[in-house]
């Protein structure tokens, strides 16, 4: 099986600081992986350099079928390419209706013109009612997302992410902030959208990677430690060590 | 589907309606006379300011970008249209002069003749090749549109490229109007330096026809460029496009993250607005009677962004008040019309304090009334801000504020 998002050798330094070092990773097309680490282990700059927000110092990130390099496009590109990005709090347009919030993640095309001229109609109407009924705020469709409580806010951001039809999703922390039936129905989502694209949740919750029941990447001090399941990595003395054994 | 989300918009169309026909009965040209044609020149010239503001409040109040350089594209569209009303009014004269002489004047005397006339105050008496064209109207027409939107284009290409933001953004636009203003004062830049263009009042063509009806059809003019650009823009931020550059002002790191090309939409936008100025530019101009270099002055594009402050930014009614009110507030005070307040100890003149009032008055609108006069609007209509307990609606700086923004 060939991977869908290949990260070979990256490297990247903050101020002499290296954030990340000769890091590599890859997933499939249609997986669900879970990364720990520690604060400042590099999780979240690896995101970044995959979504094109930060650009490493050397190493390749290579992305579908012909193993197209991403590090020359912008993020703007990259998101088109079919990469979504979940932060971990809520990020949403508050001044804006649910419905407007869900419309512009709408897969259609992204050039000005093209938006310009786009109207909504009943397909769109409906993609939209069926994503809000999908996480819940199919009765807050014309309420503002300011308004919406935390949660909300942020099944409003998953619903977003789902409009855009990604074939990878990189999920910062979705369990902060969530009670324990919230976390249930993210833990059944994630699988369920596994099923069909790749998946990379990052997370401290140990209790939480431990429903997804995936593999595992833990990081530490900007590359990988271990690789495997749940229960494989918990039994690597590094890993006891840095992470679990704190 | 734009009136039923945006009824303002034939509210406001019917303001402009009733009040340009009020006008239009009440001058001198087709009516009863009780409003006297520098008034009506007055009021059109309010109308192309209404212009420019709306055009800032869509790049300023929708797409959060703070330009303080965009009166350098109302005054490049005045000096497109001023180019071709003197050249063309000059020939007229030109050619009326050399038709006496006994010889009948070739056409490369003529253009000669026009050359000295126009260039003469600069020690001149070249035509420059930006005038080139400066005799046909279909041209400097186009060109109204084209140089400011070109310029636009180019500069925000370069601004936007390298994400050029906030504070750092506005200084640049500050800087960029500072530039073109100090090109146009030299005598050589082509443009008669500090003496500007004159004499614009008088169309070629229609020097039968008085003032004070050129006046009026200038208003109509003024008025119907305003509706339909209020329309436009109506249309512009109603749908998706308008949720793209709301996003982009409250939190453009998201956006980006969406797959919107943020930098393409700023610049759209930016492009845009710098060409309904410029239209406003080429209404005013001619009302005006006069341009120069002095019309690119910073200070003019920072009154811009006061008017769209005091009146309310984010909404496109706003812009249109805070413009109108301002500006004929302005021209009240500083007509020597205003009454002096005697103090006992010091009379105040308004025509030097009334800046100072001005500058009070942007302040405390900032701090205390962050959505200007539209409040009043608000207050009738019911609407109120949310409760947000004074977050932000976004990370960005140009973001809606709790207070700006409606629940």
């Amino acid at each position: 099986m060939s991977a869908l998002l290949e990260v070979s050798g990256i490297s990247k330094s903050f101020d002499g600081f290296r954030a990340i070092n000769n890091l590599s990773f890859s997933i499939g097309a249609a997986e669900l992986r879970a990364i720990i680490g520690p604060n400042g282990a590099g999780k979240t700059t690896f995101m970044d350099i995959v979504t094109g927000k930060t650009r490493p110092d050397e190493g390749q990130v290579r992305w579908g079928e012909f193993s197209r390099s991403l590090l020359r496009l912008s993020e703007a590109q990259i998101a088109r390419e079919g990469i979504g990005r979940k932060f971990q709090r809520p990020t949403v347009f508050e001044d804006q209706s649910v419905a407007d919030n869900l419309t512009m993640a709408l897969k259609a095309p992204r050039g000005p013109f093209a938006v310009l001229f786009w109207r909504p109609g009943s397909a769109s109407d409906a993609r939209v009612a069926e994503l809000a009924a999908e996480v819940g705020l199919a009765g807050q469709l014309l309420r503002k997302a300011g308004e919406l409580s935390h949660g909300q806010k942020q099944w409003l951001e998953i619903g977003m992410l789902l409009a855009q039809e990604p074939r990878l999703l990189l999920v910062d922390e979705p369990a902060a902030g969530m009670t324990l039936a919230e976390r249930e129905q993210t833990t059944t989502l994630l699988r369920r959208l596994a099923g069909t694209r790749a998946v990379v949740v990052v997370e401290h919750d140990m209790e939480f990677v431990r429903r997804l029941n995936c593999k595992v990447t833990v990081l530490h001090q900007g590359a990988v430690l271990a690789e495997g399941s749940l229960d494989h990595v918990s039994a690597n003395p590094d890993v006891i060590e840095v992470y679990l054994g704190r | 589907m734009l009136i039923r989300k945006y009824p303002s918009v034939l509210i406001f169309l019917a303001v402009l309606a009733v009040f340009t026909l009020a006008i239009t009965l009440l001058s001198q040209a087709y009516g009863t006379g009780a409003v006297p044609t520098s008034t009506v020149k007055l009021l059109g010239k309010t109308l192309c300011l209404a212009l420019a503001a709306l055009a800032m409040d869509l790049v300023w109040g929708y797409a959060g970008i703070l330009s303080l350089g965009h009166m350098a594209f109302f005054a490049l569209g005045g000096y497109m249209i001023g180019m071709w009303l003197m050249y063309a009014r000059t020939a007229e004269i030109v050619t009326a002069t050399l038709a006496n002489a006994p010889i009948p004047a070739t056409p490369d005397e003529i253009r000669q003749g026009i050359a000295s006339q126009i260039f003469g105050v600069v020690g001149s008496s070249d035509l420059p090749l930006t005038w080139s064209f400066a005799g046909s109207l279909p041209i400097q027409l186009l060109l109204v549109l084209a140089v400011p939107g070109i310029f636009a284009f180019l500069f925000g290409w370069l601004a936007f490229r390298s994400r050029v933001n906030g504070v750092y953004l506005s200084i640049l636009t500050q800087a960029m109007t500072l530039a073109l203003a100090l090109w146009l004062f030299q005598n050589d830049s082509g443009f008669r330096g500090n003496n500007g263009l004159s004499g614009l009042q008088n169309i070629p063509g229609l020097t039968d026809v008085p003032q004070s009806t050129l006046s009026i059809w200038f208003l109509w003019a003024s008025a119907a460029a305003l509706g339909l650009c209020y329309v436009l823009a109506s249309w512009l931020v109603s749908g998706k496009f308008g949720s793209v550059i709301r996003a982009i002002r409250d939190d453009e790191a998201r956006v980006r993250f969406l797959g919107y090309s943020v930098e393409g939409y700023k610049l759209f936008v930016f492009t845009l607005s710098a060409m309904i100025c410029a239209i406003a530019g080429a209404l005013y101009y001619p009302q005006a009677g006069i341009i120069n270099p002095a019309e690119l002055a910073p200070i003019a594009s920072i009154y811009l962004a006061v008017w769209v402050a005091i009146g309310g930014r984010g909404r496109l009614y706003g812009a249109v008040i805070g413009a109108v009110f301002v500006s004929l507030l302005s021209s009240w005070f500083t007509g020597g019309k205003a009454p002096d307040l005697n103090l006992g100890f010091y009379t105040i003149h308004w025509v030097d304090w009334w800046q100072v009032l001005l500058g009070v008055a942007f302040v405390l609108v900032t701090l205390f009334a962050p959505k200007g006069l539209s409040s009043i609007i608000d207050a009738v209509a019911g609407l109120r801000a949310p409760k947000r307990h004074g977050a932000d609606l976004g990370p960005d700086l140009g973001a809606l504020r709790e207070r700006e923004a409606e629940a």
